[in-house]
């Protein structure tokens, strides 16, 4: 179940997201769960707390307590902040001392709608070239896409580290760190 | 009227917890207000170590975890006054606005200034449409703080290893850590080339230090707070501070007026955790919320000196990056490890260069050795598609990207400035802080000539091609890009001018202000110029040397 998707706008999110980081000899955005990623950011406040900020100082993949998956309690004014850019102002006097802002959510709705409800099943070239048709869109959901394939999987993404592993790239590694000659040498 | 406290603190950084460290060891009792959050210290008795900092690109790159986040507090920029009230609205060169302020997000590289950088004016001349100044002390003035300095932080380096240093009373308090795999190649490349490379001076722990553990390498150290207080960051200061029963330290507590009456500070008024305002009396007001929050408040607060604000400096950075042939591992290690001073002074060669340019000297600053360290800003860069595959395995932008950053000297002018945007507010209603800055061609001059000296080295270290950028971009105005005007140094100093003279200055050689003396800043804005080295050791030592003198009164 979603936190904000619809099943479709689910499933036209993922079929994007595979054109934006395919999958090859290596895994992509698919395998990464890098839907799952975006979902639990449009999402974020209907968990408690808010999936924004994962907690620290480790992950315990590398020694220490698993802090990430303990995410921080916003502040009054931190949750004034990521409503206001997730949800939008909404016309609420409270989110528009400088004005409206239109949110995450509202781009989100109508960049998919504008890629079709029928994305997720035309073939490849087909969502290529509509993902090129609207490219303000596409960078905002490649922004996205590039924090879920290649961020800490306690936000939802990077399932089961295939984003990093593909990289040879160890991700946190506290508070193990590196050696001296790790740094040092080749 | 009795005051609740000796003195009041502004700022929680570097220069603000120096000074709750010297008053309250002094016998003052203080209260720091902080308007980030606290994630840096355990309130709580015992005041043990402990923080939520950690290894998470999304969280401190992407997520504005140490603030100020862009929307509760956007910052407007514009290159000069004729672009009208602003070009940008929102991210304006976010020094982090959190308990430990700058000192939390930076890689520590922490070099004392040279005596030249005191006295520029004197030693090399005007330049036209520049207002370079002297310092009204010398480097000779401030050695001992910068030993004290090095020793509170926890610095490590070597003593003697760049013929371009100042002289020093004493070793440094740790030795260099490792030298990071791709600092070991340009290293070796600048010495064939007859430049001086050394291990740059760190505040990371290379050795247990003050209760703190050894730096262990993790990589995420530029722009991240250090998940085990490894790092140099205010930690240590603070927490002695705290420790004395003498110090309060209030987070998320805006202060937007400091109030006073007839030359002398009462006072401030501030916006609490709940929103509400409230005042707080003190006999001296501490201002060290950096050089930009600190004249925005000085403006805030009705202050009318004319050069309030003005002559802010960056660093104008030439970033000289490569694709090596070899995977060199940026994420391992503190970030910059290996330094050079070549290119800080004129030697014949670049006068010539500046004489043919109009210019009557130019100088560029320290030049970094460093590389790329985080997946998510790679990836941005390429484009999608299976195109974006090929390059992450690749990762020319990354693991076998390697060069340099030159911090090149930026000289004061005071056209270039902080005020009050006119429209544009913060969250809490109060205006927001306005940037006015174009560079000198001083700084765009010595970019052109160094940037090929630098990419010379690059191919001699193994590169198989090199290019410049530099930041502010001379040509664009893509606000959030490489092509961005807005100056992406955090070294951010020069807008509550220093001197001896009140019509040239708004603070006296002690910090305090020539309008209101019972109001010292102790942050970087009084410095009158910026060198090329990044500003925090010597704002320590300068709050040192200062907040002392103003304890023994």
């Amino acid at each position: 179940m979603p936190a904000f998707f619809s099943d479709n706008q689910y499933r036209i999110v993922e079929a994007a997201c595979a054109r934006l980081i395919p999958t090859d000899d290596d895994p992509g955005a698919t395998e990464a769960g890098v839907v799952d990623y975006i979902d639990g950011f449009l999402g974020a406040f209907t968990f408690d707390p808010p999936r924004i900020w994962a907690g620290g100082p480790f992950s315990g993949r590398h020694g220490g307590a698993a802090g990430f998956a303990k995410f921080h309690r916003l502040n009054r004014l931190d949750e004034l902040a990521w409503r206001t850019r997730i949800e939008g102002s909404l016309g609420r006097p409270e989110r528009e001392w400088n004005g409206p802002v239109v949110g995450l959510q509202e781009r989100y709705r109508d960049g998919l709608a504008a890629l079709g409800e029928d994305f997720a099943d035309v073939g490849a070239d087909e969502q290529d070239g509509r993902l090129q048709a609207h490219p303000r869109f596409t960078a905002l959901i490649y922004e996205h896409a590039c924090e879920g394939m290649y961020g800490a999987p306690e936000y939802g993404g990077n399932r089961d580290l295939v984003g990093w592993r593909y990289i040879n790239f160890e991700g946190d590694v506290q508070p193990r760190g590196y050696t001296d000659e790790e740094v040092s040498q080749p | 009227m009795t005051s609740d406290f000796d003195a009041i603190v502004i700022g929680s950084g570097p220069g603000g917890s120096t000074a709750a460290d010297i008053l309250t060891d002094a016998g003052w009792s203080v209260v720091v207000f902080e308007k980030g959050r606290n994630h840096l210290i355990n309130l709580s008795e015992p005041r043990e170590l402990g923080t939520d900092f950690s290894n998470d690109e999304i969280k401190f790159v992407q997520r504005w975890f140490l603030g100020p986040d862009p929307l509760l507090e956007p910052r407007t920029f514009r290159r000069h006054e004729a672009e009208g009230d602003h070009l940008h609205v929102g991210e304006v060169n976010s020094i982090p606005t959190t308990v430990g302020g700058g000192g939390v997000h930076a890689d520590g590289k922490v070099p004392r200034f040279r005596a030249e950088d005191f006295h520029v004016l004197s030693q090399w001349g005007p330049v036209e449409g520049a207002d370079v100044a002297d310092w009204p002390l010398s480097y000779d003035d401030l050695e001992a703080a910068y030993t004290e300095a090095e020793n509170l932080v926890g610095v490590a380096g070597e003593a003697g290893s760049s013929p371009f240093a100042a002289w020093r009373s004493g070793p440094y308090p740790m030795a260099p850590g490792p030298i990071m795999y791709g600092a070991s190649l340009t290293s070796k490349a600048a010495e064939d080339l007859g430049l001086h490379p050394y291990p740059g001076p760190t505040a990371a722990n290379s050795v247990p230090y003050d209760g703190r553990p050894a730096c262990n390498n993790c990589g995420f150290c530029a722009y991240f707070g250090c998940p085990i207080h490894a790092k140099g960051d205010p930690v240590a200061s603070l927490r002695r501070a705290l420790l004395t029963g003498r110090c309060e330290l209030r987070p998320e507590t805006f202060v937007s007026r400091i109030r006073y009456a007839n030359g002398h500070a009462t006072g401030v008024d501030y916006v609490g955790p709940d929103g509400v305002t409230r005042t707080e009396d003190a006999k001296y007001v501490i201002c060290a919320a950096g050089a930009f929050e600190t004249p925005r408040l000085l403006l805030l607060s009705g202050m009318q000196h004319p050069l309030i604000g003005r002559h802010l400096m960056f660093h104008f950075q030439t970033f000289t990056m490569g694709e090596m042939t070899v995977r060199v591992h940026g994420h391992k290690g503190r970030a910059v490890t290996t330094m050079h001073d070549d290119h800080m002074e004129p030697d014949e060669a670049s006068l010539a260069a500046a004489r043919a340019a109009g210019l009557p000297w130019f100088k560029g600053g320290m030049v970094e050795h460093c590389g790329p360290a985080h997946p998510i800003l790679e990836a941005r860069l390429y484009p999608w598609g299976q195109a974006h595959k090929d390059a992450m395995r690749s990762s020319a932008m990354r693991d076998r990207m390697w060069g340099f950053t030159m911090q090149g000297e930026d000289l004061p002018q005071a056209t270039n400035r902080i005020d009050l945007d006119p429209t544009v507010r913060d969250v809490r209603g109060f205006p927001a802080l306005r940037v006015t800055y174009t560079p000198h061609r001083h700084e765009i001059v010595a970019s052109e000539y160094y940037a090929p000296i630098l990419e010379n080295v690059l191919m001699k270290a193994g590169a198989t091609w090199a290019f410049s950028a530099t930041s502010p971009s001379t040509t664009g105005t893509q606000f959030g890009t490489i092509d961005s005007p807005i100056a992406t140094s955090r070294h951010v100093v020069g807008t509550v001018r220093m001197g001896t003279d009140p019509r040239s200055s708004v603070c006296d050689s002690w910090g305090r202000l020539h309008d209101v003396p019972n109001v010292l800043v102790a942050d970087s804005s009084p410095f009158p110029t910026g060198s090329g080295y990044g500003p925090t050791l010597t704002l320590i030592a300068l709050a040192i040397r200062n907040v002392r003198a103003l304890a023994r009164t």
